[in-house]
């Protein structure tokens, strides 16, 4: 009698508590679900068309253009040659910046350094930054993915 | 009794009897009366945990202020705070105190932190005190993480970069830390959306809930002695916790307030120049004061060591330094025996060191433009 009584017990507590681990879960996946964020409905981008003519750009100069949504840089290297990166530094997620004086390209964030060629010299990055292709056409540079 | 009441006594009196009538207040009453705070050579530790929560308080109250005037998107947030700060009457005291008032909390905390620490006050039976206070250290941290962001200025943007890139080096589940945390892929209008909800909203309802354990768990179990002077034998004087302790809590609460009011006043928080997703960081950017030896930390660590990524050394050796100190009141099995425990003591020696070192080598040493 004692354990017929008891087993029912132990069944309607499983049922109970089981009922409503499946509530909590059943409430608690779409908070989840809700909580990472959709991917983004932007399209990737393969090339852009900078805001400024080749004429405009000194030598021994970079300049930050949006490619995308991302930040990119613009080099003109000391020779006059024009060369394009991602502008995110490849450590932590900064963005980087062209030092005339020192002719190389730095994130100020925790002091990591690449030439101009987008490698990785000095401090913390572990990686060179990615590498854009420059074309000049008609006045106009366009700089794509794919170098 | 009937009648009107005549002076502000009886009209005291009338209460409180209207009150007894209906509640039975004799518990509280008791607990009041025979509350108590050992006195000893190490009691002044005892204040910054109140001092603690005197300073959350106006974080509470100038943040509700804030709240008035705030407009949580990219487009609007740094102007409102300019506006906050400029056109609204007061506004640049509210918000530079809610400034200052977080960087002192953060201060007196780990004061508080260290000196439960170093007292061993989190052996049995504190050990879940000890947790939830834990708990609370990271949640202030969050909550100054997140509010930092919330003015939409070049630092805070920049810091802010870093500190989900730093989540994100954890494995396996980085990534997707990352993500939850910026709303997106990357620091964005929706990342300042979600913080502001963080801080808000879900990082007040945890505190509220975890503070109010931890002080429950400090009441019911009053204040620990440290280990030495429970050894030395002599019995311990306390003093009554109201009002002499109260009393001079309120000392230590009135000299916080003069310390922020003289901060806040005469040197008002900076707003900066608003955050440009398009612009390089600038030169001289670093966190707040408390992450700095974080900060400085990832600057010295090399690109890789051995096959693995220097940063996410950087950050696993950060996760096991948190995991110790939470878990602390399990490992340090001397102390919870009543026996000296001179390792926890020099770890924490180490520790100590290692965060005022590197926070001073963050203002003083060079590695910028």
């Amino acid at each position: 009698m004692q354990t017929a009584a008891s087993s029912r017990r132990g069944f309607v507590n499983i049922l109970m508590g089981g009922g409503f681990t499946a509530m909590a879960a059943w409430m608690l996946y779409p908070v989840v679900r809700f909580l990472i964020p959709p991917k983004s409905g932007e399209p990737t981008i393969a090339s852009v068309t900078v805001p400024w003519k080749p004429a405009e750009l000194k030598s021994n100069s970079g300049r930050i253009f949006k490619f995308g949504s991302q930040p990119g840089i613009l080099v003109k290297t000391p020779a006059g040659e024009l060369r394009a990166f991602a502008a995110t530094c490849t450590h932590l997620n900064c963005t980087v910046q062209y030092r005339e004086e020192k002719q190389d390209i730095w994130c100020a964030c925790h002091n990591g350094i690449y030439d101009l060629n987008g490698k990785n010299v000095s401090g913390p990055p572990p990686r060179p930054l990615e590498t854009y292709k420059v074309n000049v056409k008609a006045e106009q540079v366009i700089v794509s993915k794919g170098a | 009794m009937g009648g009107v009441p005549r002076s502000v006594a009886e009209l005291l009196r009338f209460a409180n009897a209207w009150v007894e009538e209906r509640i039975d207040l004799s518990g509280a009453r008791e607990l009041i009366r025979h509350k108590v705070v050992p006195v000893h050579r190490h009691t002044i530790w005892y204040y910054f945990g109140g001092m603690t929560l005197f300073l959350f308080i106006i974080q509470v109250m100038t943040g509700i202020l804030l709240l008035l005037y705030y407009r949580p998107s990219a487009e609007e947030a740094f102007e409102s705070v300019q506006f906050i700060v400029t056109e609204v009457e007061f506004g640049w005291l509210i918000r530079s105190i809610h400034s200052w008032s977080a960087n002192l909390l953060v201060a007196t905390m780990m004061i508080h932190l260290f000196s439960v620490y170093f007292t061993q006050a989190y052996r049995k039976p504190r050990e879940l005190t000890w947790v939830s206070g834990m708990c609370l250290f990271g949640i202030f941290l969050f909550f100054g993480f997140s509010g930092y962001l919330l003015p939409w200025n070049e630092l805070a943007y920049f810091a802010t970069k870093v500190g989900t890139d730093v989540a994100g080096q954890v494995p396996l589940v980085g990534h997707l830390i990352a993500r939850i945390l910026r709303g997106g892929e990357d620091v964005t209008g929706a990342t300042l959306s979600r913080f502001y909800g963080f801080h808000v909203a879900i990082l007040p309802l945890l505190t509220t809930a975890i503070l109010g354990l931890h002080l429950f768990l400090v009441q019911k179990q009053g204040m620990s002695v440290p280990p030495e002077i429970e050894r030395s034998g002599r019995p311990i004087r306390t003093m009554p916790f109201v009002p002499h302790f109260l009393l001079r809590d309120l000392v230590g609460w009135l000299s916080a307030l003069a310390v922020l009011g003289a901060l806040a006043a005469y040197f008002p928080w900076e707003l900066g120049v608003k955050a440009d997703p398009f612009a390089p960081a600038p030169a001289g950017i670093r966190p707040e004061w408390y992450f700095m030896y974080m900060f400085q930390t990832l600057k010295y660590i090399p690109a890789k060591i051995g096959p693995i990524d220097g940063e996410l050394v950087g950050v696993l050796g950060f996760g096991v330094g948190g995991l110790f100190l939470l878990l602390v009141p399990f490992l340090d099995r001397k102390t919870a025996r009543g026996e000296k425990s001179p390792l926890f003591f020099w770890i924490g020696v180490g520790i100590v060191t290692y965060i005022l070192v590197l926070s001073l080598l963050g203002y003083v040493a060079p590695g910028g433009k």
